[in-house]
């Protein structure tokens, strides 16, 4: 657990506080994004955990204990710690790099090589890449291995300063996945820094949000911050698209789907029929033993007896319990019958979704 | 006075074991001269790095030495210090040192900025960063500096035989003092010179072997 109390940085020289009167928790295993815009000291904040940078007032905890009480250099081998341009050893391997902190705490060979494959498997890094040096490695490479090496003695708190700033956009939503299925299971305590909103409501638990000077404007999970900005500042900042970067983040699974309109194979097209008139739609989706698959319109039915003769077309998208809103609604607008479907596990069909259902989520 | 631009092999290989203990002599001058003057610079070149104000008044001294014509400097020396190996190594340190602080104090400034804020933040004390980050990248600029300073000496040792001292030097001073003796000045220049361009491709080896991260990039700067 991380904890700030009236925390101020003022740098010599300048008049204004670079940090001023910050009071900020993290509780055990929750992932915190620190995001604002240049000037906020968010990465000040950053660094005066591990006290890279001295606060001039105020404390820091981590685990309850005072920062300014401990020695910094073994304060810092006990935080992860990692860096938007990775500052990897240039002169060192892959290898020796993950294996920076084991090494500087001691640990025997065998046990830090051991460490360096557990981690290399973690992070999906082929085992030639370890013997090579960081100027071989491609950019969402080297991004791996400092995550990787900021793990290494496993420590319960990290510290990361926008640690996927420095790859293209496709890279970076591949890597932030993969850390995000890691911190899943490692639930270490985080404290992370972007200037990059949709990066900081991928990525937290709570995002900090910071005005110049480092003033907290709201201090609340994504949802909430997308749903209730707590003033223009913040409003303004979480930018354009609120309702859709807040749909991104409910699942499907979290709303109830609707009723749509259902036949099997063997029925006979009146049924057809009569189902789409129940639901004033001009299609029907078609369901064997609660499998999916696909829908008939009036059109493909004409001149058929029974419902299977038409040869349902299979949907272009279904989207599953695990999907958010945003995903649906984009299945939704691309689909020709203007729904989405949810199915759950072996296609099985579970219902429809539709704008209005959708919309009623971003009003409410 | 016969054959003046005659090369006499003759005497060479009369003469071998004459030959080999000045080229002795001059390894063992131009080593110890670059030797200390690395164990010298080197602590200044750190101060220098990590207090920019120290900088200048290093450099500057450093830069006084280079300037004093080596025979003047050598001409001061010997009411003090005599005909001895002593001033010889003195005149020669004096003169590595401006190339030595000068690069590597380069090399220490261009180690990046951002493996020293990820090492300092993963936890090294000042002196490992400085043993096991900085040092190590900064090898290529201060090898180079090495190189210069070698190559530079080795041509000065000559000169050191003015006082008694010198390596290959005495025998072009011998040639001189024999009326221009072309066999006696051709092997101590040649073998002067062989030596530089030999210590010169020894020295890019030691460096292609101790930063094997560095293979494939410019050597040196």
């Amino acid at each position: 657990m991380i904890s700030l109390r009236n925390v101020s940085k003022v740098f010599p020289g300048r008049g204004r506080p670079a940090v001023g009167n910050l009071s900020l928790d993290v509780q055990e295993g929750e992932t915190i994004v620190l995001v604002g815009p240049s000037g906020c000291g968010k990465t000040t904040t950053l660094r005066m955990v591990n006290r890279l940078i001295e606060p001039t007032s105020g404390e820091i905890l981590v685990d309850g204990t005072d920062v300014m009480r401990q020695d910094p250099v073994q304060l810092r081998r006990g935080i992860g710690y990692v860096i938007q341009s990775i500052g990897l050893l240039p002169h060192r391997t892959v290898a020796e790099n993950i294996a920076t902190v084991p090494r500087l705490v001691g640990w025997d060979g065998g046990r830090i090589r051991e460490r360096v494959r557990e981690l290399a498997g973690m992070f999906r890094l082929d085992e030639e890449l370890l013997n090579q040096y960081p100027s071989e490695l491609s950019g969402g490479q080297r991004q791996r291995v400092g995550v990787a090496r900021a793990l290494a003695v496993d420590p319960p708190v990290m510290l990361m300063d926008e640690p996927f700033g420095a790859v293209d956009p496709i890279i970076r939503g591949r890597l932030q996945d993969q850390f995000l299925e890691i911190q899943a299971r490692l639930r270490k305590t985080i404290m992370f820094v972007t200037h990059d909103i949709d990066e900081a409501i991928k990525m937290a638990d709570r995002i900090a949000i910071l005005n110049i000077g480092g003033v907290l404007e709201q201090y609340a999970p994504p949802e909430e911050i997308l749903r209730e900005p707590a003033n223009d500042f913040v409003e303004e900042f979480v930018g354009s698209e609120r309702g859709l970067k807040r749909l991104a983040l409910i699942r499907v699974a979290d709303i109830e789907v609707e009723e749509g309109p259902v036949v099997q194979p063997s029925d006979p097209v009146e049924s057809a029929v009569g189902a789409m008139d129940r639901f004033g739609l001009d299609w029907t989706a078609v369901v064997e033993d609660g499998r999916l698959l696909g829908w008939v319109d009036r059109e493909m039915l004409r001149g058929t007896q029974k419902v299977g003769e038409a040869g349902p077309r299979p949907f272009s998208a279904a989207v599953t319990m695990e999907s958010s809103l945003r995903e649906a609604l984009d299945s939704i607008v691309t689909s020709r019958t203007n729904v989405a479907v949810v199915t759950g596990a072996d296609h099985q069909y579970l219902g429809i979704l539709t704008v209005d259902r959708v919309s009623r989520e971003i009003v409410a | 006075m016969t054959g003046a631009v005659e090369f006499d092999w003759e005497w060479v290989v009369e003469h071998l074991d004459l030959i080999g203990a000045l080229l002795l002599d001059h390894v063992i001058l131009t080593a110890l001269a670059v030797g200390i003057g690395l164990v010298i610079s080197f602590p200044l070149a750190v101060l220098a790095h990590r207090n920019r104000r120290l900088f200048p008044p290093i450099t500057w001294a450093a830069g006084i030495l280079y300037t004093i014509p080596s025979l003047a400097l050598f001409a001061l020396l010997v009411p003090f210090t005599g005909l001895t190996k002593v001033t010889a190594e003195i005149g020669l340190v004096s003169y590595t040192l401006l190339i030595l602080i000068r690069n590597i104090v380069v090399g220490l400034d261009g180690v990046p900025a951002d493996t020293k804020e990820a090492a300092r933040g993963m936890g090294y004390t000042d002196r490992q960063l400085l043993w096991r980050v900085e040092l190590p990248l900064a090898l290529p600029a201060v090898v180079a500096g090495i190189r210069i300073a070698t190559v530079t000496t080795i041509g000065l040792v000559t000169v050191t035989a003015i006082i008694t001292e010198g390596g290959l030097g005495q025998l072009i001073l011998d040639a001189l003092q024999r009326r221009l003796d072309f066999t006696r000045a051709f092997t101590g220049a040649s073998l002067s010179l062989l030596l530089a361009i030999g210590a010169d491709v020894l020295l890019i080896g030691v460096q292609r072997f101790l930063t094997p991260w560095a293979r494939g990039r410019v050597l040196a700067r």
